[in-house]
């Protein structure tokens, strides 16, 4: 697994971070918010790209692919697969909700300020969401299927169980899956702060993500990047690869009801956990750790304690709860990956990091959401709920290999 | 704007280095943009754009196509310097 996170670069310093309670939320960095109604993003610090890449292609990438190769590179490192040796057995499935928006962005302004002719020949190959995938796939050798979901907040977690199909199907040994985000430019966040989406809180920045507290009002951006190598048993097995956890099981739902806000009662969340619990060929029960979507907004929070009481009915009272969202910010189409890795750690290290910011419960969000601290308890089987606008849901349960 | 062709062999080279990344001493006249300066397709229409900003001047795609070398980069905007 590699992660690029706002709460840290690489996988054991994000982990870190997610147990001890610390937020990667600050002000705004990298540009002017003077006029934004939201000021604070989960940002990616000092991050050095000429890790990864030479210094010409840094001018022609933008960053939501810098990170995704970032991701990628610390995934296949750790993973010890050699792709060069069977490289159309590797796939990649690196999702992204919007892609390269800074370069869009851009390039809109040259466009009405210069003209068309002055529009940069690299604006599609950095711009489209599937270069991401398509990047690692060049920068790792990796000739097997080569693709993506794009179901913004869920973009990751789709990526991750369309990878999880292709391995189950024969097509592919080995899946470098996850998802890939930088939205955190003025297009991005005037946009989401149009939408009403986005926290506006103007206290301490690390305070503005409260998932399921009586007081949050929208989620945080972050961005970032997180890859999880997925590989055939029999293929792990024969070249004695560390197994950290086996992903048993997708489900995969539309809400079909609002471009925006999820279906009353989390009904299509819901749907996508009992299908996942099928997948899986388990009941409720046998999941022993949840983490949420819970990103802070009234309605998601809301319909998705909801939607966890209706599949867990009295036995959602006891399962332990979290989300890392309010640590890390919402990383929309990363955040799927980000989250199913720390369900991963949960199960290796028998650590279930906190709901930080959790200070006034909320009689519609009674659940056990794991308050403000870490937790020590062996977890077995974990999931994790994805939910994207346009009515997008995903879940991913995985468990202890043994 | 009034040039010599060393002013200009200056501003090209600086260009290059900021497009395409490599050294300065790499930069000879004779040096081809792709063979010896590794520019791919885009860098080349990239490159021109640039050479274009920097120069406030025009290069059309017929043009920019024979431009494979610095030297004839050189040449060819000292020629169409207004």
């Amino acid at each position: 697994m590699g992660a690029i996170t706002p709460v840290g670069n690489t996988l054991p310093e994000y982990w870190k971070a997610l147990i001890s309670g610390h937020s990667g939320i600050d002000y705004i960095s990298s540009f002017d918010t003077t006029g934004f109604s939201t000021k604070i993003a989960g940002q990616i610090k000092q991050f050095d790209p000429s890790l990864f890449f030479d210094f010409k292609e840094v001018r022609r990438t933008s960053k939501f692919i810098l990170f995704a190769v970032a991701a990628a590179t610390e995934a296949v490192k750790n993973s010890g697969i050699e792709i060069q040796q069977y490289p159309d057995r590797v796939g990649v499935e690196i999702g992204s909700g919007i892609g390269g928006l800074e370069v869009m962005e851009e390039m809109a302004y040259t466009l009405k300020e210069k003209g068309p002719s002055r529009v940069s020949p690299f604006t599609v190959p950095m711009m489209i969401s599937d270069m991401a995938s398509g990047m690692v796939a060049i920068k790792l050798g990796a000739k097997g299927p080569n693709s993506c979901s794009v179901t913004a907040c869920a973009s990751a977690s789709h990526s991750i169980g369309n990878a999880f199909r292709l391995i189950q199907r024969g097509d592919v040994d080995v899946m470098i899956a996850g998802g890939s985000e930088s939205a955190v430019c003025p297009l991005g966040l005037a946009s989401f702060c149009a939408a009403r989406s986005l926290s506006t809180f103007d206290g301490d920045p690390k305070k503005a993500s409260r998932p399921f507290d009586a007081n949050r009002d929208g989620f945080v951006m972050g961005e970032g990047a997180g890859v999880l190598i997925l590989e055939d048993l029999d293929h792990a097995l024969k070249r004695g690869a560390t197994i950290h956890a086996e992903l048993i099981g997708f489900g995969a739902t539309g809400d079909a009801y609002h471009i925006t806000a999820p279906a009353p009662e989390g009904e299509g969340g819901n749907r996508a956990m009992k299908l996942a619990l099928k997948d899986a060929k388990l009941s409720p029960e046998d999941i022993e750790y949840i983490n949420a979507h819970g990103t802070s907004t009234h309605l998601n929070d809301k319909n998705e304690t909801e939607a966890i009481k209706f599949v867990f009915k009295e036995y959602a009272y006891q399962v332990p709860i979290s989300s890392t969202k309010s640590m890390t910010g919402h990383l929309l189409g990363a955040a799927g990956a980000i989250e199913l890795i720390a369900c991963v750690k949960v199960i290796t290290e028998g650590l279930i990091p906190p709901t930080i910011n959790y200070e006034t419960p909320d009689p519609e969000c009674d659940l056990n959401y794991t308050p403000n601290v870490a937790i020590a308890k062996k977890i077995n089987v974990a999931m994790s709920t994805s939910f994207g606008f346009g009515g997008h849901n995903a879940v991913l349960i995985v468990k202890k290999f043994s | 704007m009034s040039l010599s062709e060393q002013e200009i062999f200056e501003k090209v080279k600086q260009v290059i280095v900021k497009q395409l990344g490599v050294s300065q001493d790499e930069i000879t006249k004779e040096a081809s943009f792709t063979d010896d300066l590794g520019a791919d397709s885009l860098d080349t229409v990239e490159l021109v754009l640039a050479l274009e900003e920097e120069f406030s001047t025009e290069i059309s795609d017929s043009e920019a196509e024979k431009l494979t070398t610095v030297g004839k980069t050189v040449e060819y905007i000292q020629k169409n310097l207004k």
